[in-house]
Order: structure tokens, then sequence, then C-alpha cells
């Protein structure tokens, strides 16, 4: 048996980087936030202090529904990575979330990545716990 | 057509694509500079402004100055990838046609095959940028292959494209890498398994790296360098080549975006100021350079530079349309081989100026008959999430 502690593990986000530690910080408790702007109304995602559209840094953090559509995705066959070259074939996705974020990801839930997914299928966020937070992966809803 | 402000008068592509480790970078952008200048007739004494993309080091501007013994009254260290000598070579025509200086000097080396890079097929992908975004990305193992791969994906949801369309660009650019004995020796020296022409059926065929981009959709990962010389047109009268006029240049910067187009690249906001700089369109353009990291990179940039509207590159490329001795069809694709067959360290955008310069002075393996117009566009970062652009049009006499 392999020793687990030697298993490659998936790279986590920094919970404390300056703009995004609050979204991490979130997830522990399976909350995927983002933010809307006071002023202009402009949906801001990825987290930052500030508005995209006018600068303003009155911004109000919301609750995604976790649902969305999938925008675009590619199947992996070949990772720089241990931890992802032991996952591969794995599936990364751009998808679209109800309220207007578009979020980076991977699928999971399907037998085939390559023949089981099509674009503007419903998806459902599940979440892979770790210690400090919790990663937001899709899978169909 | 434009002001003839600023002309490309030497050029220079470092010969060899696999240095095996005998060179540094910086040695390799120091002869390129020499043979660039040796190219214009002029010497090192006559360069007063230098571009530098960091790719020999940190406090770029002053290293490769010091390491050349310039004293340049001009330094700009622009650093946008793939795209920075687009973004250089169109500064150098501000500063020239400003006043501020007389001959550019711009360089470019690289050992990432030497020094095993994660580049290409192993890229790493991720933001390129560490900070907010990539701390939001890099969980996900987004490969290189895989970030463009997306691209190609909503491509074909969008608007049909099929991956045979997609290997048009890979068989073209083959076939002139074939003509080209600098490219057949560094698929020989890359250890490429299969050097010859292409056709659709091998690239499909070919691996799988990202779905849905094959093996041969994808660039080499070579060592190589160039140099780039940029003149007044009182230096370039007196120069040793006929002059290469830099007419008009575009730059801009394209990211993800809630609700984005993906298939859209920032090409579709540098194309237009830069043919219109040139007071020149698209139909005119003899030879197209377009920063073939992917497949899908070509595919995109040709509509987004506006040769066909978007979502129509899959069935305007087919036919072998791109090929040099097609001009009644369009221009000629990346007549050197491109990235995908003879060229590609990291950064690729200095060869495209080269390569456009021979097209112009009738020196290319893949030459097209009485060329007068050329576009290069560099595409620097990653084409399916942030990236800059790049382009650049040129014209002879």
């Amino acid at each position: 048996m392999a020793d687990p502690k030697s298993e490659p593990r998936r790279p986590l986000p920094n919970a404390k980087e300056p703009d995004t530690g609050p979204f991490w910080q979130a997830t522990k408790g399976h909350e995927l936030r983002f933010q809307q702007c006071d002023d202009c109304n402009e949906v801001v995602f990825y987290p930052r202090r500030h508005c995209t559209r006018c600068l303003g840094r009155s911004l109000t953090w919301h609750t995604s529904s976790g649902e969305g559509t999938l925008y675009t995705w590619s199947v992996v066959r070949q990772s720089y990575h241990p931890f992802f070259r032991s996952r591969a074939p794995y599936a990364v996705a751009w998808v679209d979330l109800d309220e207007g974020p578009r979020i980076l990801t991977n699928l999971v839930g399907v037998d085939d990545p390559a023949t089981d997914l099509s674009i503007g299928q419903r998806l459902v966020v599940e979440w892979e716990d770790h210690e400090e937070l919790a990663i937001p992966l899709f899978r169909p809803a | 057509m434009a002001e003839r402000d600023a002309a490309i008068v030497g050029i220079h592509e470092h010969p060899s694509r696999d240095v095996e480790g005998t060179l540094s970078p910086l040695q390799i952008k120091a002869e390129c500079a020499e043979r660039a200048l040796a190219d214009a007739g002029l010497a090192s004494k006559d360069v007063d402004a230098i571009y530098d993309a960091g790719d020999g080091g940190m406090m770029s501007g002053l290293g490769i100055s010091e390491y050349l013994g310039l004293r340049p009254d001009v330094i700009d260290t622009t650093m946008v990838g793939g795209s920075s000598f687009e973004f250089h070579a169109a500064h150098a025509k501000r500063a020239i046609a400003a006043g501020k200086a007389r001959v550019a000097l711009l360089t470019y080396g690289s050992t990432a095959h030497s020094n095993a890079f994660a580049i290409g097929v192993g890229g790493r992908g991720g933001s390129g940028m560490p900070g907010p975004a990539e701390n939001m990305e890099r969980f996900c193992g987004m490969t290189l292959v895989s970030n463009y791969a997306m691209v190609a994906r909503r491509h074909m949801h969008e608007y049909g494209t099929t991956s045979e369309q997609l290997a048009e660009i890979s068989v073209a650019t083959r076939a002139h890498a074939m003509r080209n004995p600098e490219a057949v020796q560094a698929m020989t020296d890359l250890e490429f398994l299969d050097i010859r022409e292409t056709t659709l059926a091998d690239v499909v065929g070919s691996r799988m790296i990202a779905d849905p981009l094959h093996l041969l959709e994808c660039c080499m990962i070579s060592d190589g360098g160039g140099a780039v010389v940029i003149a007044s047109p009182d230096v370039a009268r007196d120069c040793a080549k006929a002059p290469v006029w830099v007419l008009g240049g575009g730059e801009a910067t394209k990211y993800p975006e809630n609700g984005g187009d993906i298939t859209t690249s920032a090409a579709a906001q540098s194309g237009p100021v830069a043919f219109g700089e040139a007071g020149v369109t698209p139909a005119e353009m003899d030879v197209a350079m377009i920063y073939d990291s992917f497949s899908i990179t070509v595919l995109t940039l040709l509509e987004d530079l506006g040769f066909c509207k978007k979502g129509e590159g899959g069935s305007w490329v087919e036919g072998g349309r791109l090929r040099f001795d097609r001009p009644k069809d369009g221009p000629a694709l990346n007549t050197d081989g491109g990235g995908l067959s003879s060229n590609h360290p990291g950064m690729r955008g200095i060869f495209l100026l080269i390569e456009a310069a021979r097209q112009l002075r009738g020196e290319s393996c893949s030459q097209v008959d009485d060329a007068k117009l050329a576009v290069a566009h560099g595409n620097g970062g990653m084409l399916g999430s942030r990236h800059c652009a790049g382009t650049v049009i040129l014209g002879r006499d």
C-alpha cells in the first residue's frame, strides 16, 4: 500500500489572499459566494475589493444557489502535476452560475467526460471538503 | 497608405532549435542582435532604442543594455508574452515618428527546450499571473492546452466548426515547414516522429491531448531566438536591404468576463486599429503571420482580424486555402512553418515579424509571388482566459 501521506494532493487556494480570501473562507460552510456592486449593480466575479464597472468599493456578498449551465469544457489527458496526472482524464470547465458569475471548475459525476457532457447542460455544485476550505466542483443536476 | 515613419531594416532568426545547453538566452539575444544589425548594414553604436520582453532576466531594459554595451535613449520593457514583439514594433514606430530615436533593436532568446520548460503540451496553464485570478483557478488543473481547447469546444458548439477544419491550419503550416530547411532541422533535432507533409486524417488521428485538441494541433517546444532592427526613413534608405515599412499597429487585452464570449479574442479590438492606421484592409494582405500556439488560436484570430466573419473560419480555411501557392484565395499563413512546425521557444511574436519581413523582401522559402502587404499578429497569454493582442501591418515600397 502506498503511504497516504505521499499521495499527490490537489493544489489548494490561499484562504488569506487579499481579494478572494473571503470567498474561500465561506466555502468551508459550503457557501458559493459572489459580489454585486451597490452603486451600479454589476456582478463582480472573481471577487475583488472594488467593482469592475465603476471602481466603487461598496460591494455586497451574495450566496449562489450553486446551480448553473455548462459554458464549455475540455478533457485533460496529459498534465504536469502529480495530483492531476493521477486523475486524468478529467474535465475542466467554465460554468455559468444562474446569478451571473462564470467560474472555472472541474466536472465530476460522469462516467466518461469526453462523451457524457454537453454545452448548456444543467449543473449543480458539489463540495470537496478540505481542512480550511472546500472546493466547488460541479456535477450534472 | 499610411505614413512611412519607420521600417524593419534588419532581421535574424537563430538557426538552432536545440542549443544543447551550449548557449544562454542572453547569448542567443546578443548573437541575433549582431546578425540583424549586420543584415541591415548597421552597427551596435547606431542603436539608440532598446525593446525587451524580459527574457534575459529582471530589470531587462537595463540588463540587456549593459550586456550589449548600448546607451539607448529609449528603453521599453513591455512584457505581454508572445505578443510583446508586436507591441515593441508598434512602439518603435511611434518613438521614431516622434523623433525620440532612429534605430531600434528588438531581441529574443530562449532555451525552453534545453531547460524543459513546461509549455506546449506539457504547459501548466493557470492564469499566468500570481494573485486573485490564479487563486480562483489553480485548484482545477487547467493545463495550457485545455485552456485553448475550451475555446475550440465552444467554437464547435456555436458555429459547427469541425476538427478537420482546424486541422487545415496544421496541414498548411507543415507543408510550409517542409520547404524550410531550418524547420526540417528543428523537427529533426526535437525528435518529431514523422517529418513529412501531413494530411487532415493525420492530424485528427493523432493523440488527443485535451479534447478536442490533438497532438498535431499543438506547437513545438524549442530553443531559439531572433532580432529585429527598426529604423527611421533616413536611416532605412541607406541600409543594405529594402525597407519593410511598419504601417500600423494595434494592441488590446482580453480576460474572462461573466457572460463573455470565449470565441472572440483581443484581436477583434487590436485588428481594426492596426488596419485603420495602415489604411488597408484584411482582403489586401498577401501574407498572414498569425501566432499558432494551437490550431484554434489561428482560426479565432483570422476571424477576429476580419479575414472572414466570426464563426465562418472553419469553412473559410477549407481546401488548403492558407497555402503559399494559392494567392488568389487570400493570405498565405505562417510561411516559415509556424510554431506548429518550425519555431516556438515560448514567445513566438518576433518570428512573425521576421518571416513577414522575409516575404516582403522576397526571401521566404515559401515565397508568395509579389508579396506587398503582410499582417503579423501576436497573441500573448492564453486564448481561453486572459491574453494580449498585438497586430502589426507591414508593407514594402
